[in-house]
Parts: C-alpha cells; structure tokens; sequence
C-alpha cells in the first residue's frame, strides 16, 4: 500500500495497464518526453518507448481520429485531451464516430478507447481550461462518462474503462489531482463502471454528487450534522453515463428527500437526467421535489468570480434546509 | 525584400492517354497485362451499369440514400485495382464501386444504402471501412489505420478517399499532417469532381491546385487527369508501394467529373452548372477513351461489352434480391448494438421497447 495523489494514483493505473496490456497506447500533446502538462504520463514513455507513448500533433480531432483508426485496427487507445474544454475541436470524433462505431458496422469495429482529460473549476486556469461539459456525453449514445472523486476510485475506474470494449470519456478534476493522498493499493484492482458509491450514510437527505463536488457535499453534510443533528446520506456517482439509478432509489427509499449537487450549469446536464429517472423510479418515495444545487446558466467564468460561481458547501447547506423545509 | 527562397514546390500533372485513347505519355503505360486492362474495362462498365440501374432503382424507392458516380470510373476503378486486398480503405459516401471491387458483397451495400445495420457489417477478410457520411471525418481515422500497420510492421497502406470539398475541411489537413510527421502508410486520394453539391470548386479555395495542400503537410501531392484510367492507376501504384515500402504518404488529386446529381435526394445540377460544362466533360468520358486504346490494341469488342453488361445487370438483380431477403431490423436489435454488455439503463430500456416486462 502507498499513499497516493489522484495524479499519482493515474499515472500508476497508466503503468499497470502498458505492462499489462501490449495493446495500450498513450498518447496526446505533451504526454511523451514531457509526461503531460500535469504530469499524469510521467516517466511512461521512458519506460515503455516512444512506440506506446508519444506526443502528437498539436489538433484534438487528429488525436481522436487517430485513437479511433488504431481501435479499428484492435489497438486499445488512451489518448489524452489536454483540457476538456479544447474538446469541441473533437466533437465530431466522438460523438459522431467513437461512439457510433459498434452501431455503424454492426459491431463489426469496435472502439475500446478511453479518452482522459484533465477539467474542473476553482484552480484558476485561462477560459475553456475548467467547464463541466460531461452533459453533452450523458446525451451522447454509445459512450461512458467516468468521473471519479479519490485517488483509490481514480486508479480502479481508470483500469476498467481501459479495459471496457467500448468507449470511455475519464475526467479528471484538476482540483482533485493533488489537494489529497489516499491508500491506494499497488496490485491490480477495478471497480466496476456505472456503479455508485455512498460514501457517508444518512437517513434525512439523500445528496447525489460526482467529481470534486462530492467533497464540497460531505464537507455540507458534517456541517449539517454539528449544526442542525440531520444527517444527509452522501452518493458519489462516479459515473455519470450510465447513472446508477438503484443507488439512488434505495438511498432515496430510506430518506424521502434528495438534492443533487453539480459543479455544470444548471439546465439539461447530468443533474436533470438523475432527476427524471427519480421521477421515473421514486417519486412516490419522495416527500419534496428533488432540487438542484449548481451554478446559474452561464458559461464558466473563468478568474475573478469562479469561487463564487462554483457550489460551495454553505450553498449546499442552505439547499438541504430548503429542501428539509418544504 | 527578398533574401533567399527557403524552398521550393512543383505539382506534376500525370496524363497518360488523351480524350481520344491516344498514348501522351508512353514512359507512364503501367506495365499491367491484357487480362488486366480487360478486367479495368470490364469494371468500369460495371460501375457505369450499377449507376444506371442505382439511379433507377434510387427513384422506385427501392434503394436508400444513394449518390450517383458516373464519370468518375477512371478516378475510382483506377484507384483501387492499384491497391492489394489486405490495404484497408476508409471511404466516403460516393466511394461505393470500390468498396465492391475490395471485396464488399454489393447486397450489403444496398442494405447500407437502406439503413440496415447488416450493411456496415463489414465481412471478415474485407479490409475498409463503411462509407464516411461527415466529410472528412475519415482522413484522421486513416492516419490512425496508417499508424497501426506502421506499429506491427506489416506493409500495408490506408487508403482514404474524399472530395474537392473535403478538401477544406480541418481534417483533411490534420490527416495528412499526422500521416507526414509520423511518416505513415497512407494514401490521401482527392476525387475532384468540380463540385461539392452545388459549390464549385474555385470557391473551395484559392489554391491554383488540390494537390499542393499536400505540400503544407510536408508530402508529396499529385495532380493526375482523373478520367484516365491508366494515369489514375499509375500514380495511385507509385503512392501506395511508397507507403507500402516506408516511405510515407502521399496525396492525389484526380481531376474528374460526376455527371448526375450530388444525391438522389433532390439535387438539381441545372441549379449550378451549365449544359455546356457538362458535354465539356462528357467529350473527356473514361469509358470511351480507354474503350478506344483497348480496340487499337485488339483487346476489345461489342460482343464482349455486350456480355459484361449482362452480367453486371445479373449481378445487380442478384444482390438485390439478396438485400430483399434479409431480415428486418428491430429496436430491441438496435439498442444490443449500443455497447457489448447493455449497461443497466439500456437494458430497461431493451425490455420496454421489446413490449417485456422490466424487471
């Protein structure tokens, strides 16, 4: 066992996976000589060569073209995209070809790539570094979107979306990256993809989470207890494409009531699709409507007031008194 | 002010046989046999009934989405018969008579046209993709195919195809620039057919050629008379055994015209080109032209057209009876090809639109 960051608890995951699999190949802008901007692939290419892990031209849907060209031909890529905000130059790529590979040859081809990127608020980076756009692939038929929040969930999610026979979007909160070390086992384990996590039991709130925002909800959900003697039941999602719904109705079966917490603007995201399964599934479980505790719709401010955009733990606090009260 | 030039560029333009069959060029004749060029006429003939009957077929509505190729047979037959089997091809929409000669059976290409999922299946032991609808899309995925033989060491090329318009979008250019800065087996080849729908060609770009966009990606471009077949075949066998020997890519632009519509979903070219460009062309056809250098060589007679068109029409009415006969697709078959175990949400989703109870 070794105490790990999220960034370390990657690279490790990366490591594992080359030595283990011939097929896996890591690649983007600045993954190679220089181990990526953030270090994730640090010291891989000199370990597994310039063949396995290598930089590419700087052009996001060349990186993805690529990585579906190698799939087709039965490599497993792990290509990078240096920021999740540079992802609409890749759009097409994606949603247009990745994800419909296995449709459009009738599973012919397939495309076992997992796609990392760094994204997430509160580190101060230029416009288009931070936005949550993991929305845009819960619409998106045919791929996984993988968020964990530790490092353990980091390097267990990541094995398993490597290892998926189909695509994998695997975001990386930049928050996360570093702010903590965790004990993260060195030998080989997966945690299964679309599986939630209740990481804090509680019987009067169910708070639904993914990402850096699942430590913004747990830190809501101490205060709450010290303050208030109410205890919010705490899920990580971990996925957010497929969303474990079961998680969340047994969770909301015991409590009645439920928030979800999303660090993506407001409308049409990942947050609304929870909620209208729950209408689906719990609605008669539930004794106040499901609210939202997000930022506005606007794009993501990046600099002077991104802190006060992003949810915090008082905003989340006054959405679980809002909700206890209706 | 000028101080030194840093480097220079020519775009070479390769014509081997005139409008009239004559040979202009008789270092270019590729060396190929009299059963070959036979069998490069007995294909054209083929694409050109395929069209005809496609066309017709098109406005029965018993095809799908199709669009018409006459006119470009030299640009496509050419092509392909200088590639080998194992080469994999990464086509567009328009690129259907090569797939066929690839090894594509043509009752999947009719149920590609229609929708059916069974036509993308592509065989195993048939190398290429299904046809690309996004323009351009393609041409990054070759570099990826390129890069896969290059790791294994196998020698084989990705050959991809698209259009004038293609030509213009971003992944076009990112294609090539990640086939030349990896040093990939990849052949980029440009059908030039004057328009992109209703667009012509000089509003594409201002570029005095196709072919030098290769020149920005550091390859070597071409220019070759597309309604040629053996021009077409001699560039296209130059690129693909320079892939094929390590050599990297290489991008061809074969000048060429479709002489119907961009689609049979209501394009009109009387909207975007006169009557005149179109007999222009028409005076350049592939057909008669490498009809007539094949007579002059004793290689080719009526009778024997005659039969190829009979058999291309048998082949024809044969792969759609076999198209007929497949079995229909179903929602709860479409929603199993999403991902190779249904993740939860789909599976209720499977059970819902099977008319199951969901458990």
């Amino acid at each position: 066992m070794a105490q790990m960051t999220m960034i370390q608890a990657i690279t490790h995951a990366l490591d594992l996976e080359l030595a283990r699999d011939e097929r896996v190949l890591v690649f983007g802008e600045d993954v190679g000589k220089n181990g990526g901007v953030f270090r994730a692939t640090e010291g891989l290419q000199q370990k597994y060569g310039p063949n396995r892990v290598f930089d590419t031209p700087l052009a996001e849907s060349g990186i993805i073209g690529l990585a579906n060209g190698l799939a087709i031909q039965g490599f497993r890529p792990v290509p990078e995209i240096q920021f999740f905000g540079f992802v609409f130059e890749a759009f097409d790529q994606i949603a247009g070809q990745l994800a419909r590979t296995r449709y459009r040859t009738g599973g012919r081809y397939t495309a076992p790539v997992t796609i990392r990127s760094p994204f997430g608020g509160g580190v101060h980076t230029p416009e288009m570094h931070a936005d949550s756009l993991e929305g845009l692939f819960v619409q998106t038929p045919g791929i996984k979107v993988v968020i964990p929040s530790t490092p353990y969930d980091a390097k267990g999610l990541l094995l398993s979306a490597i290892r998926d026979p189909d695509p994998v979007i695997f975001l990386e909160h930049m928050k996360l990256y570093r702010s903590f070390r965790q004990e993260v086992p060195e030998d080989d384990y997966t945690i299964p993809l679309g599986v939630a996590n209740v990481v804090r039991e509680g019987k009067h709130v169910t708070v639904i989470a993914y990402g850096a925002m699942v430590h913004v909800a747990l830190k809501a959900a101490e205060q709450w207890s010290k303050e208030k003697g109410l205890e919010a039941e705490v899920i990580d999602l971990r996925t957010v494409n497929p969303i474990d719904i079961d998680t969340i109705v047994a969770s909301i079966k015991k409590t009645n009531r439920a928030i979800v917490v999303q660090e993506a603007q407001r409308s049409a995201g990942a947050a609304a699709e929870i909620i209208a399964q729950i209408n689906e599934n719990a609605i008669y479980y539930l004794e106040a409507p499901v609210l939202r505790a997000t930022p506005p719709d606007t794009v993501y401010p990046f600099g002077m007031i991104e802190d006060e955009w992003l949810p915090t733990p008082e905003y989340v606090l006054a959405t679980l008194d809002k909700v206890m009260s209706l | 002010m000028l101080s030194q030039v840093v480097a220079r560029f020519e775009i070479p333009y390769v014509q081997v046989l005139d409008e009239n069959g004559n040979v202009v060029n008789p270092d270019l004749v590729p060396g190929l046999s009299d059963d070959d060029l036979r069998e490069l006429m007995k294909r054209m003939v083929f694409t050109r009934i395929w069209d005809q009957r496609a066309i017709r077929l098109s406005r029965q509505g018993r095809l799908g989405f199709y669009a018409p190729v006459s006119g470009q047979e030299a640009s496509m037959i050419g092509s392909e018969f200088a590639t080998k089997k194992e080469d994999f091809l990464l086509p567009g929409y328009r690129d259907i008579p090569q797939l066929y000669f690839h090894g594509y059976p043509l009752h999947q290409l009719f149920l590609y046209s229609r929708g059916h999922q069974l036509g993308g299946k592509v065989p195993e032991g048939v190398h290429c993709m299904v046809p690309q609808i996004i323009i351009g899309a393609q041409i990054v995925q070759a570099a990826g195919v390129g890069l896969a033989f290059k790791l294994r060491g196998e020698k084989r090329v990705a050959v991809t195809y698209t259009g004038d318009g293609g030509t213009s979008q971003g992944d076009f250019y990112e294609g090539m620039n990640f086939a030349g800065a990896m040093n990939l087996p990849v052949v980029f080849f440009v059908q030039n057919n004057q328009y992109a729908i209703s667009v012509p060609r000089e509003l594409q770009t201002r570029a005095q050629t196709l072919a030098q966009k290769a020149i920005a990606a550091g390859i070597p471009g071409v220019q070759v008379d597309g309604m040629d077949v053996l021009a077409v075949y001699h560039v296209m066998h130059e690129a693909v055994e320079r892939a094929r020997n390590g050599e990297g890519p290489t991008m061809i632009e074969a000048v060429t015209f479709r002489y119907g519509p961009h689609t049979m979903s209501g394009d009109d070219p009387t909207r975007y080109r006169t009557k005149d460009v179109q007999e222009e062309w028409e005076k350049k056809d592939p057909l008669i032209r490498f009809r007539k250098f094949l007579e002059e060589k004793g290689l080719w007679s009526e009778a024997e057209e005659q039969a190829d068109i009979e058999e291309a029409k048998e082949i024809v009415n044969n792969a759609l009876k076999e198209a007929d006969a497949a079995e229909k697709m179903t929602i709860p078959g479409l929603i199993d090809t999403m991902f190779e175990e249904l993740t939860p949400t789909l599976k209720r989703q499977r059970a819902e639109f099977a008319g199951e109870e969901a458990n």
